[in-house]
């Protein structure tokens, strides 16, 4: 009401003509991924701009890194996100069990994912492509490997962190706190975990396509 | 604006908002287009720079589908609509700036 009020003293404006039209939270979860939006330009441009001054030491899609199996891992993120897209529309129509199911598979596929990218990493550090290796005969690294790792390490960390994330809704959804009312948390956790899935749908294509 | 109100009054956005059917339909292309992503270098023959271009294109195109509707940002209030776009052309200015100095 006091917000209102003061509105219309400003000039008549109404109140829902201030601000951006959503709630905070959200609003919040927003601005934090445009800026994370730059931190991953700044890598991905980094690699793109490394590339193009040394193409001789990157190797060509499918030399080091294995892109039918990264291709499957690229499924599964799509997958969880529209596992989590149908947890937010379970939970928009009052819909608990839904809710709980979906949450828990979209959690369970973001540590699948998570699986196949240590097996990944396994295998590609068994043959001797690690983050910075001097001399090393296949591609080149140095630059190759940590420019790779550092990618695809962080983004992990992302998927990583929306794991926790999705677990914690998990158990606050058995608790019984997300209504139609009130499931900011859910929506604004479902932000996150698309981002990290658009995230990886442009590094998967720059880093192992490319 | 707090959560509470944004239930009450700006809910419209979901109210046209995308449909259980529709999630999958943007799932089914989602994957169609990944299926196309790993044949162009693998196995359709394109010059180098016809794939980047193709790749970068249908990469974008992904994105866009999982912001538009599984992020719900076609639903959203245009401002919101326009500080997500304005990283963009900075990240954009960003590579390019750097990459004409090679």
């Amino acid at each position: 009401m006091t917000t209102h009020a003061a509105a219309l003293d400003r000039g008549g404006m109404d109140a829902t003509e201030v601000g951006m039209g959503v709630y905070n939270m959200k609003l919040g979860m927003w601005v934090f991924l445009l800026s994370e939006v730059m931190f991953f330009t700044s890598l991905i441009g980094s690699y793109i701009i490394l590339r193009s001054a040394h193409p001789d030491m990157f190797a060509q899609p499918g030399e080091v890194l294995a892109v039918n199996l990264t291709a499957f891992n690229t499924f599964l993120l799509i997958c969880s996100s529209v596992t989590m897209v149908l947890a937010f529309a379970a939970i928009e129509r009052g819909d608990q069990a839904k809710l709980k199911a979906w949450l828990i598979a979209t959690a369970l596929i973001g540590m699948s994912f998570l699986g196949v990218q240590v097996y990944e990493y396994i295998q590609l550090s068994s043959h001797g492509f690690v983050p910075s290796v001097e001399g090393y005969s296949a591609a080149g690294a140095p630059l190759y490997g940590s420019t790779f790792y550092t990618m695809t390490g962080f983004h992990g960390f992302h998927v990583f962190v929306g794991v926790l994330a999705l677990w914690y809704l998990v158990i606050q959804a058995f608790r019984g706190k997300y209504t139609v009312a009130n499931h900011g948390a859910v929506e604004i956790t479902g932000l996150y975990w698309h981002f990290v899935d658009l995230v990886w749908i442009i590094l998967f294509t720059i880093v192992y396509l490319i | 604006m707090e959560y509470a109100e944004a239930q009450a009054g700006a809910g419209a956005a979901h109210e046209g908002g995308t449909s259980t059917k529709a999630y999958f339909v943007v799932f089914g292309t989602l994957a169609v287009l990944t299926v196309i992503e790993v044949l162009i270098p693998t196995r359709l023959g394109f010059p180098k720079n016809v794939q980047i271009i193709l790749l970068v294109f249908l990469a974008l195109w992904k994105a866009l589908l999982v912001a538009l509707y599984y992020m719900h940002l076609r639903y959203e209030p245009k401002r919101l609509k326009w500080m997500v776009i304005a990283p963009f052309p900075l990240a954009v200015i960003l590579v390019m700036a750097v990459l004409t100095e090679f």
